[in-house]
């Protein structure tokens, strides 16, 4: 790795932390305002930050709330139980998080970037480097996501076990129980657009996705295996413990889950993995099923429609757009999760794992069977 | 123990019947995020448009329209003519008030032969009034009511929540135009203030 490589890699992480910390604090924000709108309430107004010597009160529909809550949740007694795992108690909230965010190191959130063309004054500096917008442009890039998921799992038994508290272990072992479950019908869902793709790099699935189908239809993920979409969708609202898929925090029976004995920062910490989660999800959603950066018909070199006429864009207004389009994706992606979670009510818990193991399982298992099917008959 | 009957689950005469379109719940799931989605869009259609999209209101600027006129909210004291209470001190209020959170203390002005008694402290202690009414029903004079606004009612504590003699003469300022009052002979009415 050189000096320009560096640069870029410091840019692109800057980047990504920016966007998901920003993710996380505006879907708090975003989940509070959307839930009032769709139950007819008008939602958080009153927080307000005062510019200093006037009376002028910048309210912006309740914006400061999130700012509020964190600086409740930074300044807030930081609480223990009396009989706790000290060094496992103070892991869970880091292991809850962490691999959330190095998820996203492996999302594309842009095409091809060339320094040099963007920024004429460095074109030296750089000499035609070109990189991918994507933190780590890994061959595994579809394995590393699931490992790292895999480890938020401990995040969740680890804080459980460790607060010496029988709701937090009862929460504990759903979350392991049900995170299990969900993430083998991920995989499987997975499997389907591997199998079409013949990738698991994700930034060229998503290069594959850039061109047309049928001679019409973008082809995206979702148009070859629509089923697989909604399979992954309803894994994915279970990875991330949200209604209804709340059981491991459900608060009617074990209070807060496995994070009830968890104050101040430590559980802000959880919450924000949660959100951050969301926004996780969504880009995953995007990257594999909705064309991930791209706009319908567009790629590096600007769009190609299906009737044949090409409009081709300069470079960096490519970049502009695909970062956006990748932005604004994955938001409608959030603001969907966060419909789904005011709408339906909270599993059973045995429902839940029925409707694993019993209905999901089978179903994207016959999603894959299908899909390798049509491939080998098509080959 | 083993004479005892199995748990038998109570059947109701309102038992949910489904057939296997709801049963497979990924159907009705798809209906029910419709109809929320369809309220969100609603909502944010209006609000983007200007409207308002929303069934509450902000609730201390904003009052509902359907306020109901005759609500039994804050109480005012009514002024005579020359902004002095119309109260008598006559301690009915106080009698009658079964939260008993009314306390006048009557106090006698020799100037003013007319109207000579008068409260030199009325308080109402708001964090334990019922807002029954019975005070103004007692009334002989109509000189408390009840307007029907609430403003300003919460208080950080209980001790902040007693409302003064100036509050109920000032905070909606109302004269009994019904009553009409002999001015202080030898006085021009309506200049002096009352000095307690």
């Amino acid at each position: 790795m050189n000096a320009q490589d560096f640069a870029v890699s410091l840019v692109y992480v800057g980047y990504a932390l920016a966007v998901l910390l920003t993710f996380g604090a505006i879907l708090t924000w975003v989940e509070r305002k959307q839930a009032a709108i769709m139950s007819d309430r008008i939602g958080a107004n009153r927080a307000y930050v005062r510019i200093p010597f006037t009376n002028v009160k910048l309210i912006w529909l309740g914006l400061f709330h999130g700012m509020a809550d964190g600086l409740k949740l930074l300044l807030k007694e930081d609480f223990k139980p009396k009989a706790y795992d000290q060094l496992a108690y103070t892991l869970g909230p880091w292991l809850a998080i962490v691999p959330v965010l190095l998820v996203f190191a492996v999302v594309p959130f842009g095409g091809v970037l060339n320094p040099g063309l963007l920024f004429p004054g460095l074109a030296d500096w750089f000499g035609g480097r070109t990189y991918s917008m994507q933190i780590a442009p890994i061959d595994a890039g579809l394995l590393i996501v699931f490992a790292f998921s895999g480890i938020s799992i401990i995040g969740a038994m680890l804080a459980g076990w460790s607060s010496a508290n029988k709701f937090s272990l009862l929460g504990a072992l759903r979350a392991g129980s049900q995170l299990i479950s969900y993430e083998l019908v991920m995989g499987l869902t997975v499997l389907g657009i591997v199998l079409v793709f013949g990738t698991v790099n994700l930034s060229s699935l998503v290069n594959q996705q850039s061109g047309v189908v049928l001679g019409f239809l973008p082809a995206w993920g979702i148009v070859y295996q629509p089923f697989a979409a909604v399979l992954f969708m309803i894994a994915g609202i279970a990875e991330n413990k949200r209604i209804p898929f709340d059981l491991p925090e459900a608060e009617s029976e074990l209070i807060s889950g496995y994070f009830t004995e968890y104050s101040a920062m430590k559980q802000g910490v959880f919450m924000l993995s949660e959100f951050i989660e969301i926004a996780i999800i969504g880009a995953l959603f995007v990257t594999l099923f909705l064309g991930g950066y791209n706009l319908p018909f567009m790629n590096d070199a600007g769009f190609t429609f299906p009737g044949g006429s090409v409009v081709p864009l300069s470079h960096g207004w490519v970049v502009v757009i695909q970062l956006l389009t990748f932005l604004g994706k994955v938001f409608l992606l959030c603001s969907f999760q966060i419909l789904v979670r005011w709408t339906l009510p909270r599993f059973r818990w045995d429902q839940l794992l029925r409707f694993a193991w019993r209905f999901l399982l089978p179903l994207s298992i016959i999603n894959l069977v299908v899909t390798a099917g049509v491939l080998w008959a098509q080959a | 123990m083993s004479n005892r009957k199995p748990y038998v689950r109570k059947q109701y005469w309102n038992e949910p019947t489904m057939g296997w379109y709801e049963r497979s719940y990924l159907f009705e799931v798809v209906r029910g995020l419709a109809i929320t989605g369809g309220v969100f869009l609603r909502n944010m259609g209006k609000w983007m448009s200007g409207r308002k999209g929303a069934l509450t209101s902000y609730y201390p600027e904003e009052t509902r329209a359907d306020y109901a006129p005759g609500n039994r909210g804050k109480h005012i004291l009514t002024m005579r003519p020359d902004g002095r209470p119309q109260c008598v001190a006559c301690n009915m209020c106080a009698t009658v008030c079964p939260a008993q959170v009314i306390e006048i203390d009557g106090a006698f002005d020799p100037d003013d032969p007319s109207h000579p008694k008068y409260p030199s402290r009325f308080e109402i202690d708001y964090s334990r009034c019922i807002f029954c009414g019975l005070c103004v029903e007692a009334c002989p004079e109509d000189a408390i009511r009840m307007m029907k606004e609430t403003p300003d009612l919460p208080g950080p504590d209980r001790h902040q929540m007693w409302l003064g003699k100036e509050e109920l003469l000032n905070w909606q300022p109302r004269q009994d135009v019904a009553k009409p009052y002999p001015a202080a002979p030898g006085s021009d009415a309506g200049a002096r203030r009352h000095e307690p």
